[in-house]
């Protein structure tokens, strides 16, 4: 570390003076000092089958007020098109990369529109569903994490309309524990990520919280596989 | 026979006397030799607490002296024998100072006692106060010892873990919502419904009954020594 | 920079007004007793907290002993992913950058003229809004609980729900009142039913976040190993705010930084439940400098210092640099709860405020000097914290500086060591102890002493009656 005077000081740019400051403020912490973190919490609370963990994240997402749906490979296309139907939707939101027999029972009065570049968020305010995928889904607490990938498409597609349908692989999307969901290899750290328990909420009013405020508030999760 | 040395404190020393008495006579009872070191005056707590560590180091080399030698300091204060234990190392550096106990520590962990014998046929409540419960982690000790006490009933506290307000010298620096927090404690006593609010610590009581007093609340306030001296054939309040 | 802060009365003088206020107390208990109960619950479910508690602390002590490598690390991250990284020494440096950025964004032609902002305590800290007003640009608060207060012409008054000392009668009012003023109206008729004036809220942010073309928001987490950021969130403004604009300008202090990805799964173990007592909260948004065709084309990182150095340099009080803004502490505060969080003159209430305001602007006004003292040491807030701060450690430490310091502490330091000689003196302890005994009968009729702390206790208290005897004249006369 340099000594500097005043006027020297003065000049130097704020990045500079900050670090000199975080280096002078720590004048007590050893050269070299290397410390591990104890990692003593644990990688999952309890044991669970496979079984067990999609219960519990469904469990888990009713609590927090979503709609759990469990549908198989075969219906899940009749699933799909049956939830648009009960919430009413006349239009619905596709990321790209979404597979299409998801699809195939959507009837003709609702529109599909797929993600494009001009799909804009002042766009996307008229359109009243999304359906996407996600990365994985986490079932100690219920959250479910979209990263971008195939069939989960740009954050505003699953932000903007107000019933957002969310289709979950189980069991192979679930994990069991956040530090899993942490894994090597389970998540890719800098692609946009967005993590979802539940529809959205607030606890501004009281400290009690209660559903819907900005982003969707329907929130219709559908385990495939778990028929 | 175990031999102690008692810590009266210096709260207690001189507004509160019957707390050390009563402390000598439980531990008598049960076959202790109770010494009292006659030096011995305060810990330095409120020094130390209000902000003049330089003030209170005095205190705790002289109480390091007044207590040498001894197998065991017993205190009936939950707050200064947290104190003595958890701070007078780190003001004096190394030392290798006789092991502090407060009371119920000392009668459940070293004499194993849950009955001692006492009998006081009232109702009552007890305030876990924050230093007994957060720094020494007393748990349940107090409320074992007064489970076992003949014709005492003991009836649950509203809000136990929340703080009374006392404070050391909070109470006259924040001297409103101190008073705020006291109001709230007193109308949890007498919500209650116990006839005396119990603690095992003077300075908490103190301010706990002195806003009761004021308020002519229903509710008095006893150190839980005083409880555990009580005997049939010497209850409390029968003599000095 | 208008400082609204500034000339603040001190602790004592401002919770004084508060404790005699019904409605905010009843407001401000029932609230807090609330949540203090679920987390109670939220923490209690895993077994593991303990260990949680431990590794949280680990990591954020570790991050602060080699913050100046973390800081260069996060800054590469961040520059190779497309961001830019800004320094700011103070709030006023802070506030200049940001103003700077909001002129230069792109505005399609137009001068920018508002920005949206997600609820971020930095930005509250350093004043940024009224920073940004002074230079024409307008920062809406797009949380729920930051719109009540914007709204209201108030100032926020809790960390995670800034206008708990508002019932849902009042929120009502004030949306009914002031919404029009600044873009869509209250709805016809609006109730006091939270779902309701969640609606109204929602409506009238959407324009807002529709056409925004530029947002700032704070950081719950920086990445130094990936250059990601991290907001934890339940409504979906932050969302709206980090995806919907071209621009994104983020002001993080230096100590939110974290070494890796993986120490996440702590933070997003210990934050939820200690804050809103969730496993999870609804809504969490990673991101690393820009993405091709999703979300903000431009972001700019804005590290803040403002006193955390100053906070750092100090071995007992850095602790308070790991806080995560959970505001555990102050839920469980019974000091807070009485007082209210605007006596503690801070974007920073509660315990956590005590020992984090006097360290970040120094202890020479009023209100910074009296808050060490706004505590009655009682350790709710440390057993409740996430990251273990020893919060009446420090309140205790900080005692100490203003103390020593403040000239008009000379009073009571004669008196700490007039008490101290006396105890260390044994004639003249006797003597001080025969004199307290006396002086109990000269108390006059109505209890009540007339100067000093006498007269603070005695204003709502009664003295012990003092006995006739000490212990030691009972021991010399009995025992010995």
């Amino acid at each position: 570390m340099t000594e500097t005077t005043g006027s020297a000081r003065s000049a130097t740019s704020a990045r500079e003076e900050i670090l000199r400051r975080v280096r002078r403020a720590l004048a007590d912490v050893p050269r070299g000092e290397r410390s591990e973190v104890d990692r003593d919490y644990l990688a999952v609370h309890g044991a669970r089958s496979a079984g067990e963990n999609i219960d519990l994240l469904a469990e888990n997402l009713a609590e927090y007020r979503a709609h759990v749906h469990r549908s198989g490979e075969a219906e899940i296309a009749v699933t799909v098109a049956r939830l648009l139907a009960e919430r009413g939707s006349r239009s619905a939101a596709v990321p790209g990369g979404l597979p299409e027999d998801w699809l195939t029972r959507v009837p003709p009065e609702v529109t599909l529109i797929h993600d494009s570049p001009d799909l804009t968020a002042q766009r996307l305010d008229a359109v009243h569903s999304v359906i996407s995928g996600c990365a994985l889904a986490i079932a100690e607490t219920g959250t479910i994490v979209l990263d971008g990938g195939p069939g989960q498409g740009r954050r505003l597609l699953t932000l903007v309309p107000d019933h957002h349908i969310c289709v979950v692989r189980v069991p192979e999307q679930i994990v069991g524990s956040v530090p899993q969901a942490f894994a090597v290899g389970a998540l890719v750290p800098t692609r946009p990520q967005t993590w979802i328990a539940g529809p959205s909420a607030t606890s501004d009013i009281e400290l009690d919280r209660v559903e819907g405020v900005h982003g969707p508030r329907i929130l219709d999760v559908v385990l495939l596989g778990a028929a | 026979m175990p031999k102690i040395a008692l810590f009266v404190t210096c709260v207690n020393d001189v507004a509160f006397p019957s707390t050390g008495i009563a402390a000598v006579r439980v531990l008598e009872r049960l076959g202790v030799e109770v010494d009292f070191p006659e030096a011995q005056t305060c810990c330095g707590q409120m020094q130390y607490n209000t902000g003049y560590p330089a003030e209170a180091k005095p205190l705790a080399e002289k109480f390091a002296g007044d207590f040498r030698g001894y197998d065991a300091v017993v205190v009936p204060s939950g707050s200064c024998g947290a104190f003595v234990r958890d701070v007078h190392p780190r003001l004096l550096g190394a030392d290798d100072p006789p092991p502090v106990y407060e009371l119920t520590e000392y009668l459940v962990d070293v004499l194993g006692a849950q009955d001692v014998g006492a009998y006081f046929p009232h109702r009552v409540a007890y305030h876990p106060t924050c230093h007994s419960s957060r720094l020494l982690k007393l748990g349940d000790r107090p409320t074992r010892l007064l489970r076992r006490v003949a014709g005492l009933e003991l009836v649950e506290l509203p809000g136990a873990q929340e703080c009374c307000g006392f404070g050391g010298t909070f109470s006259v620096k924040n001297p409103d919502v101190s008073a705020a927090m006291g109001a709230d404690k007193v109308a949890h006593a007498v919500e209650s419904g116990a006839e005396y609010l119990i603690a095992a610590d003077n300075s908490c009581l103190m301010h706990i009954g002195g806003t009761a007093r004021r308020s002519e609340a229903p509710i008095k306030t006893l150190h839980l020594a005083e409880v555990l001296a009580s005997t049939a054939d010497s209850p409390y309040g029968a003599s000095a | 920079m208008k400082d609204v802060y500034l000339g603040m009365p001190s602790f004592p003088e401002a919770a004084r007004t508060a404790t005699k206020d019904e409605r905010l107390r009843a407001n401000l208990t029932r609230a807090t007793h609330t949540i203090r109960d679920k987390r109670a619950k939220a923490v209690t479910e895993i077994e593991d907290w303990a260990e949680l508690v431990e590794a949280g602390k680990a990591i954020k002590d570790h991050t602060l002993r080699h913050l100046d490598e973390y800081l260069l690390q996060l800054e590469a991250k961040v520059t190779e992913a497309g961001g830019q990284v800004h320094w700011a020494r103070d709030a006023a440096e802070a506030n200049r950058i940001v103003a700077g950025l909001v002129k230069a964004a792109d505005g399609g032609g137009d001068q920018i003229r508002e920005v949206v902002k997600v609820k971020s305590m930095a930005t509250q800290e350093i004043g940024l809004n009224e920073a940004l007003a002074a230079e024409g640009v307008a920062a809406y608060e797009t949380d729920l609980a930051e719109l009540i207060v914007q709204l209201g012409d108030d100032l926020p008054s809790h960390i995670l729900v800034p206008a708990i000392h508002r019932n849902r009668t009042e929120i009502r009012d004030i949306f009914r009142a002031n919404m029009a003023r600044y873009g869509r109206p209250a709805p016809e008729g609006l109730t006091d039913a939270p779902a309701d004036l969640a609606e109204a809220a929602r409506l009238h942010l959407r324009e807002k976040f529709l056409r925004a073309k530029v947002a700032v928001s704070g950081a719950n987490f920086m990445i130094a190993e990936t250059g990601t950021l991290v907001v934890l969130e339940s409504e979906g403004n932050g969302r709206m705010c980090l995806t919907l604009p071209e621009t994104l300008i983020s002001v993080v202090g230096i100590e939110k930084v974290i070494p890796s990805f993986r120490d996440l799964e702590v933070f997003l173990q210990l934050l939820p439940r200690s804050s809103t007592a969730e496993r999870m909260n609804p809504y969490t948004t990673m991101w690393t400098g820009t993405a091709a065709g999703d979300g903000p084309r431009t972001f700019h990182l804005v590290l803040l210092d403002n006193g955390r150095t100053d906070t750092l340099a100090d071995t007992v009080g850095r602790q308070a640099l790991r806080c995560i803004r959970c505001s555990a502490c102050l839920n469980v505060c019974p000091v807070y709860e009485r007082a209210g969080g605007h006596a503690y003159g801070s974007a920073y209430p509660g315990p956590i405020g005590a020992i984090l305001s006097p360290q970040l602007r120094g202890t020479a006004s009023e209100i910074d000097a009296s808050l060490p003292y706004a505590s009655s040491l009682c350790g709710a807030c440390f057993e409740a914290c996430p990251v273990a701060i020893d919060i009446p450690e420090v309140l205790v430490h900080l005692r100490a500086r203003v103390a020593d310091a403040e000239p008009g502490h000379r009073a009571e330091r004669a008196a700490m060591q007039a008490a101290t000689y006396a105890m260390t003196h044994p004639a003249a302890y006797r003597a001080a102890e025969a004199a307290a005994i006396k002086a109990r009968r000269l108390l006059p009729p109505d209890r009540k002493l007339p100067l000093g702390p006498a007269k603070a206790w005695t204003e709502t208290r009664d003295l012990p009656e003092l006995p006739k005897q000490t212990f030691r004249q009972w021991w010399k006369e009995n025992h010995r």
